[in-house]
């Protein structure tokens, strides 16, 4: 409205200013930024331009290097598709990517299905509800890295505490091979991943049940709905929204996942817990092949990309509705 | 609906005390590892007189190790100082963002939206190898800078999407009766709505600066002078020697590496929540 209003007070005096030509210039102080297109666009530039610098750059230089033979030290030439073939030829690369598969699987549906039971407990009040939820909230903040030191340490093979805990209740007689064990170890990473984000599905879950109107539930038990009908039908669609958005969240950060396991096995024991980012991280960068290295973590990429695209038609399809 | 008393021991408080122990364990097992003589802490787990879950002879023998014998306390300061500066860049460019994506009317709007928010799902392992190329192209390298500009990639999306929600909420009234009054454009974005936005801001902040204390991978391939490390990397490639874990050490260094953040989180627990909560709506 009132950049039109300014446009029109600039008519006015460029209608009076025409006999002299030396003001026939728009006033000096032009309000520039009244313009909502000039002043969008000062305003997005610095994110934009540092987003084209460190994501849009990166990614088709990535592009670039997985189709070259590039390693340190020799600049490399266009090689097509070689890096991939070679990759699908690799068991290590095969065995990594069904590994990502199991470990995105489990851990997510652990996180989902032990976050709501969280969210559900914390929702009833209770004594000091603020000092759990914020302890609940512990692992998520503290560093992955730190925290998997101590879990490393929890199953450590001589000194396993979770040994001594597991015998001295009765449940084992000889010491459980957490690590050491190609099997244990991913279990024992799948725990660990669901350890450190079953808070974020706990809390983001209690946010969405504190939205949801008691009336329904008092409604639906009126009508005889016991507790896990109460559930099924009442609060599981009302979630719906948050917990499509929360899944996908962590299927990537999941998916994509380097520092836990990197940290616990390093992708052993004989790359039993070997994951695509651990592998492109280990011929790229330890083994100085770029790109190779780019490739496998470009191989990322398309499953990634469908994710995110179901989450975007899941939210079109909600503002749709 | 009466419950009964065993009922909601049994669907409420036992529940949830385990949760709470499963949730905790390991912060506690940090502690006592960190305090507990080297003599103890070495002995097998089936030793006759081993009591895992406490000691009586408490030591800040590891601590001493750690912040005297290691560069640990630089490590915390580069941290400190990454996490900081990186939170401030993005911050004010994903408020700046944020604000024009949430208030203005410009082509493309939409799908600018929609692309930070995919950018703001593009995960550090996709791109870290190039990168790590761009990195030395710019001759920053084993820099903080290194991580400063690169640690914005994931920040700046968040706190953009973060803030346009939070902008969303801010009656647009209120910037219009200001304009009426005689404020510019500028002016009631700088001195009326972002005020107001300060509870967003926080909540983008602490959230940011937590993600950025958290980040590896990217500090782990661009940093390589011990005395340039940050905590996480200073803790797995200097306290590990050859196949050797000093255990007390490592749990000493977790520990002092989380309490300054579990601190900075205590203090601001709602704006966290809140920060959180606004980063998964859609």
């Amino acid at each position: 409205m009132n950049h039109q209003l300014a446009g029109d007070v600039r008519s006015v005096t460029d209608v009076t200013a025409l006999p002299h030509p030396r003001a026939s210039h728009p006033p000096a102080r032009v309000p520039l930024f009244e313009n909502e297109r000039v002043l969008a666009a000062v305003l997005l530039a610095p994110a934009i331009l540092l987003l084209l610098v460190f994501i849009a750059y990166p990614f088709l230089m990535g592009i670039w290097l997985a189709l070259s033979n590039t390693s340190v030290g020799n600049p490399g030439q266009f090689i097509g598709l070689a890096n991939f073939v070679k990759a699908w030829r690799d068991s290590i690369f095969r065995t990594a990517l069904a590994n990502t598969f199991i470990y995105t699987a489990w851990a997510t549906l652990l996180k989902l299905a032990l976050g709501m039971w969280l969210a559900i407990l914390l929702n009833r009040p209770f004594r000091a509800h603020r000092i759990v939820r914020a302890a609940v909230l512990l692992p998520f903040i503290v560093p992955t890295v730190l925290s998997t030191f101590a879990w490393k340490w929890m199953f450590d093979p001589t000194f396993s505490v979770l040994n001594w805990l597991l015998f001295h209740a009765g449940f084992i007689q000889d010491k459980l091979p957490f690590l050491s064990n190609g099997t244990y170890a991913m279990g024992c990473a799948i725990a660990v991943n669901t350890w450190r984000g079953m808070p974020f599905y706990a809390i983001s879950f209690l946010a969405g049940l504190q939205t949801i109107n008691p009336d329904l539930h008092e409604a639906a038990a009126l009508d005889g709905a016991n507790g896990r009908q109460r559930f099924w039908y009442v609060t599981w669609p009302l979630l719906m929204p948050v917990t499509v958005v929360v899944v996908v969240f962590s299927i990537i950060q999941t998916f994509a996942d380097f520092q836990l396991v990197y940290v616990l096995t390093g992708g052993g024991p004989a790359n039993a817990t070997q994951i695509l980012a651990t592998y492109a991280y280990q011929v790229g960068v330890a083994a100085g092949q770029l790109g190779q290295g780019a490739a496998i973590s470009l191989c990322m990429f398309p499953v990634l990309f469908v994710v995110v695209w179901i989450q975007l038609r899941y939210v079109r399809h909600l503002e749709g509705a | 609906m009466i419950e009964t008393a065993w009922r909601k021991w049994i669907f409420f408080y036992i529940p949830l005390t385990l949760f709470l122990i499963g949730i905790l364990f390991p912060f506690y097992w940090m502690l006592i590892t960190a305090i507990r003589p080297d003599s103890e802490l070495y002995r097998a787990w089936r030793a006759v007189n081993n009591q895992p879950f406490w000691t009586l002879r408490p030591t800040f023998a590891h601590v001493e190790d750690l912040l005297a014998k290691t560069l640990f306390p630089r490590w915390l300061w580069n941290t400190f100082f990454i996490a900081l500066v990186s939170t401030i860049i993005s911050l004010f460019c994903g408020l700046l963002a944020g604000y024009a994506l949430a208030r203005l009317r410009f082509p493309m709007a939409g799908s600018l939206g929609t692309s930070i928010f995919v950018t703001y799902l593009v995960p550090p392992t996709l791109l870290f190898i190039p990168l790590a190329n761009i990195i030395r192209d710019f001759q920053v390298g084993d820099t903080p800078w290194a991580l400063i500009l690169t640690y914005p990639t994931f920040l700046i999306p968040f706190c953009t999407w973060l803030l346009m929600g939070y902008f969303r909420t801010i009656p647009r009234e209120l910037e219009e009766c200001a304009r009426i009054d005689g404020a510019t454009r500028v002016g009631a974005m700088l001195r009326i709505i972002f005020p107001l936005a300060i509870p967003g801001i926080l909540s983008a902040g602490i959230f940011a600066f937590t993600l950025s204390w958290n980040e590896f991978l990217y500090a782990l391939v661009f940093l390589s002078s011990p005395e340039r490390k940050t905590v996480s990397i200073g803790v797995v490639s200097e306290l590990i020697r050859g196949d050797i874990y000093f255990w007390g050490q490592l749990m000493a260094g977790a520990l002092l590496g989380s309490v300054p953040i579990a601190c900075i989180y205590s203090f601001f627990v709602e704006y966290y929540v809140s920060g959180l909560v606004g980063s998964v709506k859609g």
